[in-house]
């Protein structure tokens, strides 16, 4: 309960901020002509979407976060053993986010040939994660412990199923970077390398974000 | 990036050429925005038939014989949860948003067109699963539209089958649609707006629907988690929400868990939810009056103030739902102080609308009565929230329809008044027509006097006593006789108002094929919408180049100008300082 307030306060304070940012004490009805000033955020529409989104992806996680501490004071809650497998699974995704890391460095530099291996690694190394993942689900069934077994199990598939679905869904976008890299770079008009320079960036980010999610929940796992 | 280096990117533009691409697998925003809006008032026109056939049942028991017992709760539960969110949350956002955010800030289309049209079509696919629901063996969910386990899936609530699994697959379906709206309508307000014009310069219209979607945001994922939970409460058996239970004297196998839990989630998102809805109405309501009224907005500062603290106080006021669920005093001393906080901008609003048309020049076209007629229903389901919002006021209140009557005058009709503001206000832009003033003004004296009948006696009703949510009532020892006559007289007054909503669609119709042709900014309006060089707008909204803003939104009526209204776009005039001395009022 308390924790959900102060999650609410720190909405509250995201709006109140991005409010403030902009000129509070603004006139607008003494003002005329064109103001250069207070404007549009100096990035593309695509990285406030990303930042947006990730807010959104905070909400979700957060308040399960939430409940999960809830429902683990319950008397009835039996954690599940914590696999070791999960361990292999987090250095993996460590990996794929300082992989894709070094593709973003690289794409800065406009350096084509570190580019390459490094956002391909990227990718593989999620979707080794990926397949860690579902192998310790099947650990776990195969000891019988059922996503209806106990809420500690529930709460374990959820999880790992919802942080898998968000890599997944960013594994798309991943897919459509590499792509454009394969198809070469040095023929294409400006723009477009510029496009693709983002995606590879918003891509780092977006795996940083599920990484740092990952380790929370791993936390919360290992916790109770 | 300078504003006009994003807002004219125009490498997102497709350029449509068949009927498909230009009226149905569209990217355009506006197009968007009425598919939006035709698929939202379908759905709201189910859940009118709804009602009307349970308030048949209410006011005429043993009568009609329309609705059993099982049915009158699964049309009470779909008609609450269709006109909250597949009606009001997607009209405004999706509807409202979607058409005004780009033409009101300048720009030529949503930042993210394709997810945008992706929205749209996720959207109408949770319609389409919620609907399926009346098809299925059991019928819809008769939940009600808390969906508060551990009823809501155990044996005797009807559509425990696959009614509640369809609302719920069909909740999360909307979440994720609603999120692809909303990223686009947060990002296009952020990095799209034309050149000139700051976040205090934008119409008070695009600050509500702009707030509203960051609530929308942040709060819709609480019902996301819950909408999960329960999924797998009811399909696979966990027990998230489910305690240990006996039902018909047998043992479930469920255990442990917490229905509370469930109803912090939901009302988390719940309470927010008000305000998704209310924000939008808000702003709309603040241009429409100032427009008609001639006259600036009075406290614009504060009206944009008011409207990001009432959002941020929104997520700190959920518990007042839950009084009667039993909660720590101090958590309800809590909620309730935050709830009469709340009040505080959510009044300083009502004053500067009634003070933007003090000493106006009022013209009461169509738009304009509807959006008086929004003052009168909202302070009086504010005024009726206030007393909900103590403690021990809503101990008693809770379940009788005291509780009905507030909602709905302050969620209900309220937002639906706005909503016919808006499109009467904006159908000269949509469709490039008139409508009809005179079946435009019999359709909202009739909407408004038929909505008191209804919804003012239903205070007396509560303040007597009569519980809501029930089937019938037959003879009961503290109902007197005369509460089923003016329970026959509530329904007689829906039936109505249900008939007089034809006059809506008479007009909509018959104007969009015979009305006259309408003059591009019949209001004299300021804001850029109206200045769009075609009307309706073309695809790509401005022709060659953005307009340019070189002033606030509300210039009507500034002293020592010619004309009565200074658009937008207008550079300062030499030699006069408008806005001196007389000319600023506050």
């Amino acid at each position: 309960m308390n924790i959900s307030v102060l999650f609410a306060a720190l909405g509250g304070a995201i709006l109140v901020w991005l409010f403030l940012l902009q000129r509070l004490k603004a006139k607008p009805w003494v003002e005329q002509g064109v103001i250069e000033e207070g404007g549009a955020v100096n990035a593309a529409p695509e990285r406030v979407g990303l930042w947006v989104f990730l807010a959104v992806v905070t909400s979700l996680f957060g308040l399960f976060a939430i409940v999960y501490n809830m429902r683990s004071q319950f008397p009835d809650w039996r954690p599940l053993p914590d696999p070791g497998l999960l361990w292999v699974n987090t250095v993996l995704l460590i990996l794929a986010s300082v992989a894709l890391q070094r593709a973003r460095s690289a794409v800065a530099r406009e350096d084509l040939d570190g580019l390459k291996p490094n956002l391909v690694a990227g990718g593989l190394l999620t979707i080794a994660f990926l397949g860690g993942q579902l192998l310790v689900w099947r650990q776990l069934i195969l000891s019988g412990y059922y996503l209806a077994t106990n809420p500690a199990d529930a709460f374990f598939y959820i999880l790992t199923a919802l942080h898998g679905l968000h890599l997944a869904g960013g594994l798309w976008f991943w897919a459509r970077a590499a792509g454009a890299v394969w198809k070469g770079l040095e023929s294409r008009p400006v723009t477009e390398v510029a496009g693709v320079r983002l995606s590879v960036t918003l891509c780092s980010v977006y795996w940083h974000y599920l990484l740092l999610v990952w380790l929370i929940l791993f936390g919360l796992l290992l916790s109770t | 990036m300078a504003y006009a280096a994003i807002a004219d990117r125009d490498q997102h533009l497709h350029d449509p050429d068949t009927f498909i691409t230009k009226y149905i697998w569209s990217q355009d925003h506006k197009v968007i925005a009425i598919q939006y809006a035709i698929t939202a008032i379908f759905v709201g026109v189910v859940a009118l038939v709804l009602s009307l056939l349970f308030r048949l049942q209410l006011g005429f028991p043993d009568t009609f014989n329309l609705v059993d017992p099982n049915q009158y709760y699964q049309y009470v539960t779909m008609h609450g949860m269709i006109m909250v969110i597949y009606l009001l949350t997607a009209l405004f956002l999706g509807g409202f948003g979607n058409y005004l955010i780009p033409l009101m800030c300048g720009a030529r289309d949503m930042v993210f067109p394709y997810m945008n049209m992706l929205s749209f079509w996720v959207y109408l696919l949770s319609v389409i699963v919620l609907l399926a629901s009346f098809f299925v063996p059991g019928g819809p969910t008769g939940a009600g539209w808390t969906l508060y386990p551990p009823q809501a899936i155990s044996e005797g609530t009807p559509g425990i089958g696959g009614g509640i699994v369809l609302m719920l697959v069909s909740l999360a379906i909307f979440i994720v649609a609603f999120t692809m709206g909303g990223l686009n309508y947060v990002t296009t307000v952020l990095q799209a707006r034309t050149r000139g014009m700051t976040l205090m310069r934008m119409p008070l219209a695009v600050w509500g629907i702009f707030v509203a979607t960051i609530l929308g945001l942040l709060a819709f994922p609480a019902l996301l988690v819950a909408a999960v939970m329960m999924t797998l409460d009811r399909v696979v058996g966990t027990s998230f929400f489910m305690p240990e239970m006996l039902s018909l004297g047998r043992e479930l196998d469920y255990g442990g868990g917490s229905p509370i839990l469930f109803q912090h989630l939901f009302w988390f998102f719940g309470h927010p939810e008000v305000y998704i809805v209310a924000l939008p109405a808000f702003g709309i309501v603040s241009d429409v009056l100032s427009v008609h009224a001639r006259k600036n907005i009075f406290g614009y500062r504060m009206m944009v103030w008011a409207i990001v603290l009432i959002g941020a106080l929104s997520f700190v006021v959920w518990a007042h739902h839950m009084y009667v669920s039993g909660m720590n005093p101090y958590f309800g001393f809590f909620f309730a102080t935050t709830t009469l906080i709340i009040a505080v901008p959510t009044a300083l609003k009502v004053y500067n609308w009634i003070l933007t048309l003090w000493r106006g020049d009022i013209h009461l076209r169509v738009p304009m009565l509807f959006a008086i007629g929004f003052i009168f229903t909202f302070i009086h389901g504010g005024l009726t929230g206030l007393f909900l919002g103590n403690v021990t006021v809503d101990l008693p209140l809770s379940d009788t329809y005291f509780v009905v009557g507030h909602f709905h005058m302050v969620m209900g009709v309220s937002p639906v008044l706005v909503v016919f503001a808006a499109i009467y206000h904006w159908f000269p832009k949509i469709t490039g027509r008139m409508f009809n003033e005179t079946l435009g003004k019999a359709h909202f004296w009739l909407t408004l006097l038929g909505t008191y009948s209804i919804y003012l006696p239903m205070h007396y009703l509560g303040i007597l006593g009569v519980p809501r949510r029930y089937y019938a009532y037959g003879d009961t020892e503290f109902i007197p006789a005369s509460a089923q006559t003016l329970n026959s007289g509530i329904t007689v007054a829906a039936l109505f108002v249900a008939a007089a909503q034809t006059l809506f669609f008479i007009n909509v119709i018959w104007s969009l094929w015979k009305g006259p042709k309408a003059d591009p900014n019949p209001w004299r309006a300021t804001t850029l919408e109206w200045m769009t060089p075609d009307t309706p707008p073309k695809h790509g909204n401005w022709g060659a180049e953005l307009p340019e803003v070189h002033r606030w939104p509300y210039d009507y009526s500034v002293p020592g100008e010619s004309e009565d209204y200074i658009p937008q776009t207008e550079p300062p005039h030499k030699g006069v300082i408008a806005g001196r001395d007389h000319g600023v009022h506050h």
